[in-house]
């Protein structure tokens, strides 16, 4: 096997584990993260609390547990919608060519050039902070990318014969992309949306860790270590938990999302291996 | 109690040991977490301006102890007509100001004058506003008529913005300060330091200890710790992690002292507005919470209890944290009885970690009696605009640090509080007016009470001084009365 084949295979298992235990903590955790017990705070690893107790006495393990729907949720929902929108817009540039398409990839560069960060405080300093905020933002980081993934795969399409065999038979534009580029690019756009979900779930844990992000007591492995840093030196294990989590779903999303770019595109993995 | 005795005593016995001459000098390096905006207390309101530099650099006619009694300073004494609305001041001879000016009683009325002036830009107008007028009766002697008794009077032209400025470098102090204190401005690295150097032309110079104070600016509290451990600062005097002390109490090479400030820290409610324009809601706010879990959770045990919006520390206080005991069945019934119960309220928090901290245990707390709470962490200009100017919140945590701040309650229904009685107006009108001290702190006491039975507020604690100290520095106040801290006392080994 070849190390990329155990890359992907590692990065499946990550997060086939990663969403199992988002799954799990939907029906059951340890206890109710929201829990506060102050007089049990900082309790260390035991057979009651697996990973201790945080700075409130909450159980960690519980925490982490939540945290990680939050962060599949806040990832797959941002990627979800800056895909879709990115992607109609990159089909709609392919498809229209001429003004549009230089239109709508000009606002693609100018949408790459505005920090995803600087965006995230502007909506908190308009409407406050909050997690749809946080969404939104990651959200709107993804339009570009998806458009311009979009647009170069679909250009190589409607050079096929396939495509042009159609228009000849008189199917409109609008119909030629759904029925036939939209599926021939789709694996280009999984891929790179595996790949998106490893950063978006980064900026995510950077948003909240800042405070624009999950606001309590919604739990976010990025708040999490905020509130572990001034605990270093009392229970480092506050910020060590989170931090490996964040590691680990991050990993997991980029191995796999190589390993699948490297399987849709074997050229790519002949010629670099 | 015990510990404020403790805490006076402590000063007593330092105060008494420096008035011997002092054997150690040195550069003293103070950590301290804001910056200040401008150089110049009577021009702006940051509190760290008046922290660093009033009664070190600035002088004004009298000054506060640690205790928050009042002194003289550049008035050597003072006497006050019968009926209350004259104060006439002898001045101490042989001030002089850092650039070489000397001062006298044309001093004071220019500070006076410019600060009462229409197009004044003092932060605390409030000080000078019953003033009627400054007169000079000699270079030595002021005098001042009041239009109305104030009992703040001599407490208040203490602070720094009341300082004692020079006509001519009044003008440059919100870049180069200049005034009568032992300690002359030396320099300022904006985002690094401000460093002061003592005035030799100070008129009590040989009591001052150190040659030179560094105040490093570090607001993030790891790195604060960072620079104590590495010992490139000897002192932060208000460390802002009180889960952080436990350490340095552990280290030989550190001193840790706990102290009071005159910060009540409040769970405000909207008074002006449903929900808590009822009474009902706001007593089961009071009942909900429990300030034990709050303070042990937040501030890691290290604060005292308050029932109502005054200092325990303070000759007035009256304890009433008993008056709503943590009571979640009855905080229950109180919400349903004002349909609060199931109910949803915001609580906008400010980015202090006394308040984030303390917002999520409320909002566990208020969880158990039957209302959601919504935490907004908003950032500190967010606050000032929405909460403090629009009144646009539910609820918030805020520490109110000024002192004699009873005041707020008779602020109107414009102040954020939204809150308005009559009855209060009255019983604040008395007492800023009531001139025996006696008198007065029975007023404050009666003042105390009827808040905590109006439940205007959930009060919560008095938010604590925490102070990190190198082995071998000594006379530093343990407790804060005032915003300032004179260093004259200060010595360092």
């Amino acid at each position: 096997m070849t190390t990329r084949a155990i890359n992907l295979r590692i990065g499946a298992f990550l997060v086939i584990v990663l969403s199992a235990v988002a799954l799990l903590s939907l029906v059951w955790t340890p206890y109710d993260h929201t829990m506060l017990s102050v007089t049990e705070k900082f309790r260390p690893t035991s057979a009651a609390h697996w990973l201790g107790t945080d700075q409130l006495g909450r159980d960690v393990l519980s925490l982490l547990m939540a945290a990680s729907v939050n962060s599949l949720a806040v990832a797959f929902i941002a990627v979800g919608v800056g895909g879709a929108i990115g992607t109609a817009l990159g089909l709609t540039a392919s498809a229209c060519g001429g003004w549009v398409e230089t239109a709508i990839m000009r606002l693609a560069d100018l949408g790459f050039a505005f920090p995803a960060l600087l965006f995230a405080i502007m909506l908190a300093a308009a409407f406050g902070p909050s997690l749809s905020n946080a969404i939104l933002a990651i959200a709107f980081i993804n339009v570009p990318i998806f458009a311009r993934v979009a647009r170069g795969a679909a250009n190589q399409i409607w050079t096929r014969d396939y495509v042009l065999a159609g228009r000849a038979a008189g199917a409109s534009q609008f119909s030629l992309t759904v029925e036939h580029v939209l599926p021939n690019i789709s694996a280009a756009l999984i891929v790179q949306a595996t790949i998106e979900f490893a950063v978006a779930i980064l900026a995510e844990a950077a948003l909240s860790y800042l405070g624009l992000g999950a606001q309590p007591p919604m739990p976010s492995w990025g708040r999490m270590l905020n509130e572990a840093q001034t605990l270093m030196y009392l229970a480092p294990q506050l910020a060590i938990y989170p931090g490996l989590c964040i590691i680990a779903a991050v990993l997991g999303f980029g191995l796999l999302g190589d390993g699948l770019r490297d399987v849709s595109d074997p050229r790519l993995a002949r010629g670099r291996a | 109690m015990t510990m404020f005795r403790t805490t006076v005593l402590t000063a007593l016995l330092t105060s008494a040991a420096l008035a011997s001459p002092a054997l150690a000098a040195g550069t003293l390096r103070i950590g301290t977490q804001q910056e200040p905006t401008v150089l110049d207390p009577t021009s702006d309101a940051t509190a760290s301006i008046s922290g660093m530099l009033a009664h070190n650099v600035y002088e004004a006619l009298t000054t506060v102890d640690e205790s928050g009694a009042v002194q003289p300073n550049l008035a050597k004494s003072w006497t006050i007509s019968d009926d209350g609305l004259t104060y006439t001041f002898s001045l101490v001879e042989g001030a002089q100001f850092h650039d070489g000016t000397g001062f006298d009683a044309e001093d004071v009325k220019f500070s006076f004058d410019r600060a009462m002036a229409e197009d004044s830009v003092n932060p605390t107008k409030k000080i000078f506003e019953p003033i009627e007028s400054v007169t000079v009766i000699d270079p030595l002697t002021v005098e001042m008529k009041l239009k109305r008794k104030d009992a703040f009077f001599l407490f208040n032209i203490a602070q720094g913005a009341a300082s004692i400025v020079a006509p001519e470098s009044a003008a440059d102090d919100v870049t180069h300060p200049v005034g009568t204190g032992p300690f002359a401005f030396a320099g300022w690295t904006r985002g690094d330091r401000l460093t002061l150097e003592k005035f030799a032309g100070y008129r009590d110079a040989d009591s001052v200890s150190l040659d030179k104070v560094e105040f490093r600016f570090i607001s993030d509290p790891a790195a604060a710790t960072a620079a104590l451990m590495a010992e490139e600062l000897d002192a932060f005097p208000g460390f802002p992690a009180p889960e952080l002390l436990e350490q340095f109490e552990m280290d030989p090479r550190f001193k840790v002292v706990v102290g009071s400030t005159e910060g009540e820290v409040i769970l405000a409610l909207n008074n002006g507005k449903p929900p808590f324009n009822d009474l009902n809601a706001r007593r089961g706010v009071s009942y909900a919470i429990d300030r034990n879990e709050i303070i042990e959770g937040a501030m890691y045990g290290r604060a005292v209890p308050i029932g109502s919006f005054y200092p325990p520390h303070g000759p007035a206080y009256v304890d009433l944290t008993g008056m709503y005991p943590h009571d979640t069945a009855k905080a229950k019934e109180l919400f349903t009885e004002s349909g609060l119960e199931g109910g949803e309220v915001t609580l906008r928090v400010p980015p202090f970690p006394y308040a984030t901290r303390s917002a999520e245990i409320v909002q566990a707390e208020l969880a158990r009696a039957g209302v959601t709470v919504k935490v907004e962490n908003v950032e500190w200009g967010f606050w000032i605009d929405e909460v403090y100017k629009k009144q646009n919140y539910d609820m918030t945590i805020i520490a109110h640090t000024s002192p004699n701040d009873l005041s707020n309650f008779a602020r109107g229904p414009k102040y954020f509080y939204g809150y308005q009685s009559d009855a209060f107006d009255n019983l604040w009108d008395e007492i800023k007016t009531e001139a025996d001290p006696a008198k007065r702190h029975e007023l404050e006491k009666q003042a105390q009470t009827y808040l905590a039975e109006n439940a205007v507020h959930a009060f919560l604690f008095q938010l604590p001084k925490l102070g990190v100290y190198r082995d071998g520095v000594d006379g530093f106040w343990a407790s804060s009365p005032v915003l300032f801290q004179p260093l004259a006392g200060v010595s360092i080994q």
